[in-house]
């Protein structure tokens, strides 16, 4: 299992575009990939409504955890994308 | 009758209104044996399997209409339906509850409704409708209701509904829909978004505007100021029809103007470009017609965290500004410019009486050195990937400057020994704000390779008075005699040692100003995104010979208010712009 922390940088936080995004390099690994927020809340990275329901904002620290195949690619990658500032 | 709601995307239209009221279908709970709730959820899979083909044909004609990015849209709507926290959690509940998929459905839609709309982001309780949206059109692939199509009407009509879903967005045709008003929504719902993607006037939160319209009764639209009148007279018609044409004509002459340079009549050329708070106002910025970044305030990256921001953070927002230009586009980095009177939870900041006339900006970054030389090492660094320069903000000494300076000098220093690329080239210019600046400006331009007038502050500081306070906001008009001398006075001191001087003001984008930012010798414009288009017309409109002549008289006169009309008289093709 790996995890590591990141913070949300797109200036109006993870709404439909940048969860899509997120979702979609989720999707990409075979291992278990969530997000858990600053209160606990945990969700799977590969689920739309769960991700929308996180109401991200900027700024925001998360953790990513995951766990199975290729878990320390996924991280990074998932990681990566939670980082990134969308237009 | 006139109403009043809230301009979701400007124009005007004119026009009968077809009220669409929601007819809403019914949804009947049914209960089921344990075979018949087996064989309902392999039905709503199938059904899933529609709803999805469905959404992919609309997103392909809102991409063909609106372009990719409302498109995306629908991507979100795609990856819902394929979601286990509502397809299948509605599946759950036909076998859990043995009831028909209508019901279940609307079970789960309420849930997920309930929960975005009490969430405390407006964005978010708009996500709401995302899901009345598709479970809308679930219901009606279940109880095989057909919906009224828009692309069915005959004349142009203005739609008047309670809620335009993305949807009904995608499917609205501009031949067919003049414009549209809701009773709910804000400027950030989907349906204003689209509108303004589409150029179509819009007015939403009319609140009850579908219960006071019926069908056939006229209505004009101004999706500028979000008024509405319904049945007008003659009289209002001819004047609205003209406010149309002017704005029709306006918005396709803009256009042209998106690429082009920024020229006066007879030839002289300045710079246009945009002041941004983070990189998304930056692509804003270029959509716009922007020839670079004027002003990057950088303060975004310091607030609203528990620690201060990394060097590898701040260069990767430097960096995505400078590549959203390319090389040839020049990128304006202000360094840190926050004092006592915003909260850091990671940075001791005094509680100060007069926190405008205390310890902050370059005050601060001087004496917080690893903070300041963070952010230098990240904006040189940043340097190799376009045009970037750099501006010290709140510059009232020399001493200021060369102690800058100096510790930017021992950055690069620390580059050059690490092997790191940067510009270095780059230019190095300050933030004219502050009077005493104003006064040895012949002595800065000296040690600096441009300025950028802040008039901002610097009518503040030379009027004495606060522009948010009501009974001496009036003291700071920008027109003022007074202010226009310091202007005049940094730019000839500038341009003698050969120095560019720049405006990151208000001032800057306002139209009354331009003419005599422009005769006073003004190099570089820079404004929010949504002035440059009408600024870079206006000067194409004017002579430089007009407006120097202009200047020369205006700053003669002894008060603003004589000024303003002065420059408005002599120059009648502001009002064409405002």
């Amino acid at each position: 299992m790996q995890q590591q922390t990141f913070t949300i940088k797109n200036p109006t936080g993870v709404h439909a575009r940048p969860a899509g995004a997120i979702l979609k390099k989720a999707s990409q690994f075979a291992c278990k990939v969530e997000i858990e927020k600053a209160d606990g809340t945990r969700v799977s990275a590969k689920g739309m409504v769960g991700l929308l329901k996180l109401g991200l904002k900027q700024n925001d620290q998360v953790t990513v955890i995951t766990d199975g195949d290729g878990e320390v690619e996924a991280l990074q990658a998932v990681g990566e994308v939670l980082e990134t500032v969308f237009e | 009758m006139n109403l009043k709601g809230i301009a979701a995307a400007p124009g005007y239209a004119i026009g009968p209104a077809f009220v669409m009221k929601d007819t809403g279908v019914k949804v009947e709970r049914r209960t089921l044996s344990a075979a018949e709730a087996k064989a309902e959820v392999v039905r709503f899979s199938e059904i899933v399997k529609q709803a999805i083909e469905q959404v992919k044909e609309i997103q392909e004609q809102a991409r063909v209409k609106m372009g990719d990015e409302q498109a995306e849209i629908f991507e979100s709507h795609i990856l819902v339906l394929h979601d286990d926290e509502f397809v299948g959690r509605t599946k759950e509940l036909i076998e859990e509850k043995s009831i028909n998929a209508e019901a279940a459905l609307a079970e789960v839609t309420e849930e997920l409704v309930t929960f975005f709309e009490g969430m405390d982001n407006e964005y978010m309780n708009e996500r709401a409708a995302d899901f009345r949206d598709l479970s809308r059109r679930l219901l009606n692939l279940l109880t095989g209701v057909k919906q009224t199509s828009l692309s069915d009407f005959e004349e142009p009509v203005v739609l008047i509904t309670d809620d335009l879903t993305p949807s009904d967005s995608a499917q609205l045709d501009r031949d067919r829909v003049a414009g549209f008003a809701t009773n709910i929504g804000g400027r950030t719902s989907h349906s204003a978004i689209m509108a303004r993607s589409m150029e179509i006037p819009a007015v939403v939160g009319l609140k009850d505007v579908t219960e006071r319209l019926q069908d056939g009764d006229m209505v004009i639209l101004d999706g500028t100021t979000g008024n509405m009148i319904v049945k007008p007279t003659a009289e209002q018609i001819a004047e609205y029809e003209a406010k149309k044409v002017n704005f029709e004509k306006r918005k396709s002459e803009f256009k042209n103007y998106l690429n082009a340079a920024s020229v006066t009549s007879d030839g002289h050329q300045v710079e246009l470009v945009a002041n941004i708070g983070n990189p998304g106002d930056a692509h804003n910025a270029h959509k716009n017609g922007a020839e670079g970044i004027g002003l990057f305030r950088t303060e975004f990256l310091y607030m609203g965290r528990p620690n201060f921001p990394t060097e590898e953070e701040q260069f990767a927002a430097y960096k995505e500004v400078a590549e959203t230009f390319g090389k040839d586009h020049p990128i304006v980095i202000r360094t840190l410019d926050i004092g006592g009177d915003k909260e850091l939870d990671y940075l001791e900041l005094p509680k100060e009486m007069n926190p405008f006339l205390g310890y902050r900006a370059i005050r601060l970054c001087l004496d917080e050195q690893e903070m300041f030389k963070t952010q230098l090492r990240a904006i040189l660094r940043a340097s190799a990937f376009g045009n970037v320069k750099i501006m010290y903000p709140m510059i009232a000494t020399i001493v200021e400057l060369r102690a800058a300076n100096a510790i930017l000098a021992e950055v690069k220093a620390e580059l050059d020994a690490a092997g790191v690329a940067y510009n270095k080239e780059l230019e190095v210019g300050i933030m004219i704000e502050i009077p005493a600046a104003v006064l040895v400006s012949d002595q800065l331009a000296k040690e600096a390779d441009f300025f950028s007038i802040g008039t901002n502050d610097l009518v503040q500081y030379t009027m004495a008075a606060d522009r948010m306070n009501q009974k001496v906001s009036h003291l700071t008009q920008p027109m003022n005699p007074s202010v226009l001398r310091l202007i005049r006075m940094v730019i000839e001191n500038a341009h003698r040692e050969g120095k560019w001087v720049g405006m990151c003001g208000e001032m800057a984008g306002n139209p009354v100003a331009v003419p005599l930012l422009l005769g006073l010798g003004l190099d570089e414009f820079s404004m929010s995104a949504s002035s440059i288009l009408p600024a870079r017309v206006l000067m194409s409109k004017i002579s430089l010979a007009d407006a120097k002549e202009a200047a020369v008289k205006a700053l003669d006169m002894q008060t603003a208010e004589e000024i303003e009309c002065f420059v408005q008289e002599s120059f009648p093709e502001i009002a064409e712009v405002l």
